[in-house]
């Protein structure tokens, strides 16, 4: 491979691992502070998408809008749809304990694919949405734009993992935790449990929007096969058990490895022979458990586990109290 | 401070809790006791707000509270210890007082994210409240330590330790001693005696042990089959008939020496 085509493989990782680190980020809000098992990433992930879509792209006869409106509107809107989806689902589901929660969000986000798929008013259907524009569109030209793009998204990854950060480092993350470790012992001692489950569901669910948003504007194209549960759900799943629940740079971290071993396995499994080939995806998705079984025998709780944030004026009052 | 009248909870075909009314006062130790299936949890859990009771009502200091949820019941200065520890594993020992403190502001998730200044202050007093309470519980020199690794007894310490974070009219202590050594029971059952001596705090508590009870109780209840059987002194308990039989299903048998 030349130098030039690595550069642009390299870039299209960083765009794609990037997206990945603001959908394991929202999981991590979601599993790794609230203990919330939500298992229909896919569908906060694809409402958001078509949300952002539908709002930015030119206007076709063929689904709703476009509307053309700027790009940082609809990522606004994507996180307010996809948000508002993640609320309607925390009213009905939010009381159920963790693997009860994640049989109806996986059948939450099964619905909302099938109303993608069908709805051709809307969605155009299967054929999907083109004309799908980037930010700062027409500043450059062709696999420059790549490069803009892939800052583009590494700032909103730097801003989702400060947002992340500050809500963990506070009295909301730790009533959070509290609640994840013991939902009883959190209402004896005050804590509104439904309300502080339903926030933090709402709060991941419009960073998964956002996501969604991001890769529409990657491809400059949608249709559901890029809201597939597989790639999004369950590999998401992966790289924050991977990299670590409950911390925030161990979900970056699992999201740039796990999807480094990914797009290398891509590599491998194009040359193996056609029969082979066709087959790949399941290959490499049996590849990735493997590793799931490896880093959680190896290392329980992931890459980097949880840390408690500490307290900013613990420090100076050890010497006095003694 | 606390008053039941009428308290009915079935479950099924089962009364768990039988008609049963009482007051418990202020400012004094009271303990519940009875065989096991007498309905003291359940009772302990009707007053906790975790099961609303079928029939009756409960009142503190003359508001009704029957149906009110936990968490709001432990805003008007219910807190509670459960029989077995529920700690906050993942959490540090500092953090688990902490949480229990009021840190509305910084429990705002907006707040959290934009307008962290806003609960410094806040913050730092619950801390300071809980560096406090962790001397007093000795418990200081873990810290920093998980609350899932610590010991039995040392999680029964940080249960009683998260309740008075919240700064409760009452404190319901249910088998506070349940599974720990005497020497730890003791220590315990001193720093419960202080709390009520020094600081006035109102306690209400299940046990079994009637050793225990005796020291720290001037008032007690017994409870069988979901009934209240008597009321009184421990000494005047101990020789009442009726709670020999109940624990012992009759014969002549000196409770608890």
């Amino acid at each position: 491979m030349d130098p030039v085509g690595l550069l642009f493989f390299l870039v299209g990782f960083l765009i794609m691992a990037g997206i990945y680190a603001i959908l394991c980020l929202a999981l991590n809000v979601q599993w790794g502070y609230g203990g919330l098992f939500n298992a229909g990433i896919a569908g906060f992930f694809a409402v958001g998408a078509y949300t952002s879509a539908l709002l930015t792209a030119a206007p076709a006869p063929t689904h709703l809008g476009g509307f053309e409106l700027p790009v940082l509107v609809g990522i606004i809107a994507a996180a307010v749809t996809a948000g508002l989806t993640g609320w309607a689902v925390a009213k009905i589901c939010i009381r159920l304990k963790s693997d009860y929660l994640a049989m109806a969000s996986i059948g939450i986000a099964e619905i909302l694919r099938m109303v993608i798929v069908n709805e051709d008013w809307l969605t155009n259907g299967s054929l999907g949405i083109t004309n799908i524009p980037r930010p700062f569109d027409g500043l450059l030209q062709g696999r420059e734009a790549d490069i803009l793009f892939l800052a583009f998204v590494w700032v909103i990854v730097a801003i989702v993992y400060l947002v992340c950060n500050r809500l963990y480092d506070s009295p909301w993350g730790r009533t959070l935790r509290a609640v994840r470790d013991n939902e009883d012992a959190a209402r004896a001692v005050g804590k509104d449990v439904d309300s502080f489950r339903l926030q933090t569901f709402v709060i991941g669910a419009a960073l998964m929007g956002v996501a969604g948003a991001l890769s529409a504007h990657y491809f400059r194209f949608l249709s559901p096969e890029a809201t597939e549960p597989l790639l999004i759900t369950f590999l998401v799943w992966v790289m924050l058990m991977a990299g670590g629940s409950g911390n925030n740079k161990g979900a970056i971290i699992g999201a740039l490895s796990v999807w480094a071993i990914w797009s290398l396995t891509e590599i491998v499994t194009n040359r193996l022979p056609a029969e082979f080939a066709t087959r790949s995806s399941y290959i490499r998705m049996l590849l990735i458990g493997l590793l799931l079984q490896f880093v959680l025998q190896k290392y329980r709780s992931g890459l980097l586990p949880e840390r408690s944030p500490g307290i900013a004026f613990d420090k100076d009052k050890d010497k006095t109290h003694g | 401070m606390i008053t039941l009248e009428n308290i009915v909870m079935r479950f099924g075909g089962l009364a768990a809790v039988d008609d049963v009314s009482f007051a418990i006062g202020k400012g004094i130790i009271t303990g519940l006791i009875g065989p096991n299936g007498a309905g003291k949890t359940t009772l302990f859990n009707i007053i906790a707000g975790r099961l609303f009771p079928t029939s009756g009502r409960v009142l503190l200091e003359g508001d009704d509270i029957t149906r009110l949820p936990p968490h709001e019941r432990s805003h008007k200065g219910l807190a509670r210890t459960f029989q077995i520890p529920h700690e906050f594993g993942a959490l540090t020992v500092l953090e688990n007082l902490m949480v229990a403190g009021d840190t509305s502001r910084g429990e705002n998730a907006f707040n959290a994210v934009l307008r962290r200044g806003l609960f410094l202050r806040e913050e730092r007093a619950v801390y300071e409240r809980a560096r406090d309470t962790l001397d007093f519980l000795e418990l200081s020199h873990v810290k920093s330590e998980k609350a899932g690794n610590l010991s039995g007894g040392q999680k029964k310490l940080l249960e009683l330790g998260r309740s008075l974070m919240r700064e409760p009219r009452l404190i319901l202590l249910d088998e506070i001693g349940a599974g720990i050594n005497r020497t730890l029971l003791g220590k315990i059952a001193e720093k419960i005696k202080r709390l009520n001596e020094e600081r006035g705090f109102t306690f209400c508590l299940i046990e079994h042990d009637l050793d225990y009870v005796s020291k720290l109780c001037s008032d007690v209840i017994v409870m069988a089959q979901g009934k209240v059987l008597t009321r009184g002194t421990i000494d005047e308990v101990r020789h009442d008939e009726r709670v020999i039989e109940a624990y012992f299903g009759g014969g002549k048998y000196e409770v608890g020496t």
